[in-house]
């Protein structure tokens, strides 16, 4: 359920980050005003089960097919929301890394989703509501079925609406939930039912690290809900922000440039390095209608980036060139294409080569 | 994950690459973050349909595989492992979109062909940056690079000892694993009654670790506080290499240099 | 110099479950001895090395280093002067290279940079693992993995070292070389080991625990050849005082 950088545009992905980012540092401040330096390899070695535990399958009863414990609802429960947090955001940048699992600007994304969401949001307004004061076994074990559940709702929905937004994917919404709210419902399911097992089986075995997690609270820290709300608010303001710059300036990396090198209008300029290449450029284009200009509109055309409305304006714009030009431009892009792979693989083998006989 | 080992021994290669000896790999790691940071952020800030913009971008990688001297097939064998979920939600373009993009005499190619494989590009370029990060850089040394950057402390901490104990833990759980699987006569995978025992007695045998390990940073005068030292000097090279490669990123990024070899190619052909 | 004595008066330990780990242990450890903790697994070995730097609080009874008795207030000063080294170097080992490891001890310290450098490499080299400095913990070999997890508590030169099974999990090529490398030490020493053969050759003194309390304190060699007590303490003779089997059996 790892989100991904190729469906991520900048802009969601940026907002993303941001409100991740800005969840680790104030959760980090808030562990550090703990002063409880026992967590500080607990959370660690903690972060460390959680990849043993994942390499550990089962097998799902009448289906045959394996699982695993996924764990964010498990550590939040053990250590809290604030260290928890920590500890599943360090988990998946590790997997970002050296699993390729969604890659680094798709992390925003993942740890809200896989973080956030449990620890921030599920466990403080679901599981301690439940749970109360007095843990039982058996409000213990329902509590966790059911964050298990919600939260294996809530962080998928998040994927979706974060793939929609970026409008790198071509699917529409009610397809895209259908396809994944039911999936993540059984998963979800399966994920409480372990997370019980394994929390009743500490609960029996050593019942003071539990107690010690549930009666834990957050030193003169306002309330979780506040923040949460603050950083919902944030998410909100960072998305749209990015997002009605990125929709009036269809091509965000443009546009910053713009923004930072002061020129209005980088393709009308002539000077420099860039003019040189666009006069370069309109004296090798021979096809007809084969303009830079005209290059740039699809890129317009594709990058909503929360935008909807602008998805569906975007056929009529592609019929517009949809005549002999777009064959001209489409074989010489294909074409140049190939020869800049074959030159840049040639490049590295040659870089290679050289190292080699150094 | 298919066999604990084998992903276990992946991750260790991946790790091992980082203790090359090229020029590169002595680069301030710093540097390395953000020309990654920098690629990536080019790359997704393509639109869509764009694919052949996309090809140029590939001269980083490669040359970054040559100059640190990490072995090609390993990276291209890891980015062919596509996330599946990439796969799974790129799939649907085609059926989805089915706008004509493109016409090749009689054949037309739909926009969602051209999305899905310009998707397939976008991931092939940002996992294997990653990789390749990791693979020149070193995991504590990215830890390092991302504090210095202004990542708080606590969680720079907390990057540092889950990538210590990651290597323990897994071998641990590798060896319960075994055991199961070596009573579990032929049966895949076990059920879900011996499972949560099994995970439970992990976590509290990974309870017990961590407080050995603390009783072991207190006798050692810990109090709170983790002195890093300063191995790197962002030099010269680093700001020549930050620089040259935002450059490179920049142009390729503003002008579509595939389209442009392929007209001038056009154009000298008789 | 009298840094170096350790003393246990009537130590008394219940842990919060009710077990009674400790009763009434007291003993006088002075400079430059080399003594061996030995008894049976859940004898007390451990509960009595853990308040040897204050990890944990007796119940009743006090411990001194030198001059000075174990308090909450002393606790850093004493911790300098005790080096402990866990059982499992994996415990020990938690940064992310050799060096950060060893240098860890001495930067808590405050040690300023380069004096703090001249220490690890003296540890190192004192340990003979200098050449390992760069390598992270877990690409080094268990007899590596011991030798550097000594260096981590050499480098804060303490002036007693407390050791837990050094020699447990090596192989005994590994196993030769520590024991060649801990008898070089001058330090105070105090092991604790089911290794009785390593304990007869660098201890010259042995206490034996028996269910929280001490039955006997002597010279290693009378102890080792007091069966009786060694049976009742589910002890056995080293293999290297048990005479040779194939031999005695031709006689």
């Amino acid at each position: 359920m790892h989100m991904a950088d190729a469906l991520l545009s900048p802009a969601v992905g940026g907002a993303m980050w941001a409100v991740s980012a800005g969840a680790i540092a104030f959760s980090s401040q808030k562990v550090r005003k703990e002063l409880d330096d026992r967590k500080v390899p607990l959370m660690g070695v903690l972060g460390a089960f959680l990849f043993a535990a994942q390499m550990i399958n089962f097998t799902i009863p009448a289906t045959g097919s394996s699982g695993h414990l996924g764990g964010g609802l498990l550590l939040t429960i053990l250590l809290g929301p604030h260290a928890a947090f920590l500890t599943i955001a360090s988990v998946l940048v590790v997997q970002a890394l050296f699993f390729a699992d969604g890659g680094l600007l798709a992390l925003g994304c993942n740890i809200f989703n896989m973080g956030f969401i449990p620890a921030f949001i599920v466990y403080p307004l679901i599981h301690k509501r439940i749970v109360g004061n007095e843990p039982s076994q058996a409000r213990l074990a329902a509590a966790t079925m059911l964050s298990a559940i919600i939260g294996l709702q809530l962080g998928p929905f998040g994927v979706v609406l974060e793939t929609l937004f970026s409008g790198i994917s071509s699917l529409p919404f009610s397809t895209f939930v259908l396809l994944m709210q039911p999936i993540h419902l059984a998963i979800g399911i399966i994920e409480g039912v372990v997370t019980v097992a394994v929390v009743s089986f500490v609960f029996k075995a050593r019942p003071e690290i539990l107690k010690g997690a549930l009666e834990a609270r957050p030193i003169g820290g306002q309330p979780v809900r506040n923040v949460v709300l603050t950083f919902l608010v944030a998410a909100f303001l960072a998305g749209g922000v990015v997002s009605w710059y990125a929709s009036k300036n269809p091509d965000g990396l443009e546009w910053a440039i713009t923004k930072v090198t002061g020129k209005a209008d980088l393709e009308g300029s002539k000077q420099g390095l860039h003019g040189a290449l666009a006069a370069l450029q309109e004296a090798t284009a021979f096809l007809p209608d084969y303009s830079f200009k005209k290059s740039a509109e699809p890129k317009e055309a594709a990058m909503p980036a929360g935008e909807l409305k602008k998805d569906q304006a975007r056929p009529q714009g592609e019929q517009k060139k949809d005549d002999g030009s777009k064959l001209g431009t489409s074989v010489s892009g294909l074409l140049g294409s190939l020869m800049v792979l074959v030159l840049a693989f040639l490049c590295g083998f040659l870089l290679k080569k050289r190292g080699q006989a150094v | 994950m298919p066999s604990i080992e084998g992903a276990l021994l992946d991750f260790k290669r991946l790790d091992q690459l980082a203790t090359g000896d090229t020029a590169i790999h002595h680069l301030d790691p710093r540097a390395k973050v953000l020309v990654t940071l920098v690629f990536i952020v080019s790359v997704i800030s393509f639109g869509r349909y764009e694919l052949t913009a996309m090809a140029p971008f590939f001269i980083f990688p490669v040359v970054m595989v040559a100059l640190g001297n990490l072995p090609p097939l390993y990276i291209v064998k890891k980015i062919m492992l596509l996330c599946p979920f990439v796969l799974m939600v790129g799939v649907f373009n085609p059926i989805f979109d089915r706008t004509i993009l493109v016409q090749f005499g009689p054949i037309g190619i739909s926009g969602g062909w051209i999305s899905f494989a310009s998707i397939i590009a976008r991931s092939a370029l940002t996992v294997s940056v990653a990789l390749i990060l990791v693979g020149l850089t070193g995991f504590p040394a990215i830890c390092w690079a991302l504090e210095r950057l202004g990542m708080p402390q606590a969680f720079a901490v907390q990057l540092v000892f889950l990538y210590r104990y990651i290597f323990v833990l897994t071998d641990e759980g590798a060896r319960m694993a075994r055991a199961r699987e070596l009573r579990s006569f032929g049966v895949k995978g076990l059920g879900m009654k011996a499972y949560g025992p099994l995970l439970g007695h992990l976590l509290l045998r990974t309870w017990s670790r961590a407080e050995r390990i603390h009783m072991a940073m207190l006798t050692r005068g810990f109090t709170g506080e983790f002195h890093t030292r300063n191995e790197f000097r962002f030099g010269k090279r680093e700001i020549l290499f930050l620089l040259g490669w935002t450059a490179v990123f920049a142009l390729l990024r503003l002008n579509n240099c595939s389209q442009l070899c392929g007209a001038l190619f056009i154009r000298i052909l008789p | 110099m009298s840094h170096h004595i350790v003393e246990v008066k009537d130590l008394h330990h219940v842990y919060p479950d009710g077990t009674v780990a400790l009763d009434g242990v007291s003993f006088r450890i002075t400079h430059g001895e080399s003594v061996a903790l030995i008894g049976a697994n859940g004898a007390g070995k451990s509960t009595l090395m853990l308040h040897l730097n204050g990890y944990l609080t007796p119940s009743s009874g006090e411990v001194r280093i030198g001059d000075t008795p174990l308090t909450r207030s002393t606790l850093p000063e004493i911790r300098r002067t005790v080096g402990v080294v866990f059982q499992d170097p994996d415990d020990q080992l938690f940064m992310p290279t050799v060096y950060d490891d060893v240098a860890f001890g001495p930067l808590n310290q405050g040690l300023p940079g380069p004096e703090a450098e001249q220490r690890v490499m003296q540890a190192l080299e004192r340990v003979g693992a200098a050449h390992l400095r760069c390598k992270p913990p877990y690409r080094l070999s268990g007899g590596e993995k011991k030798r550097v997890a000594i260096a981590t508590v050499l480098s804060m030169s303490p002036d007693i070292l407390v050791m837990d099974e050094p020699t447990s999990g090596l192989d005994p090529y590994a196993r030769r070389q520590l024991l060649a490398l801990l008898s070089d030490f001058h330090h105070t020493k105090i092991f604790t080991s089911h290794d009785l053969d390593m304990v007869l050759e660098l201890c010259d003194r042995t206490i034996v625990l028996h269910e929280g309390k001490i039955r006997a304190d002597g010279p290693t060699r009378d102890i080792f050849r007091d069966d009786a007590l060694l049976a009742q303490c589910r002890l056995e003779r080293p293999f290297s005082m048990q005479g040779c089997p194939v031999c005695s059996q031709r006689s």
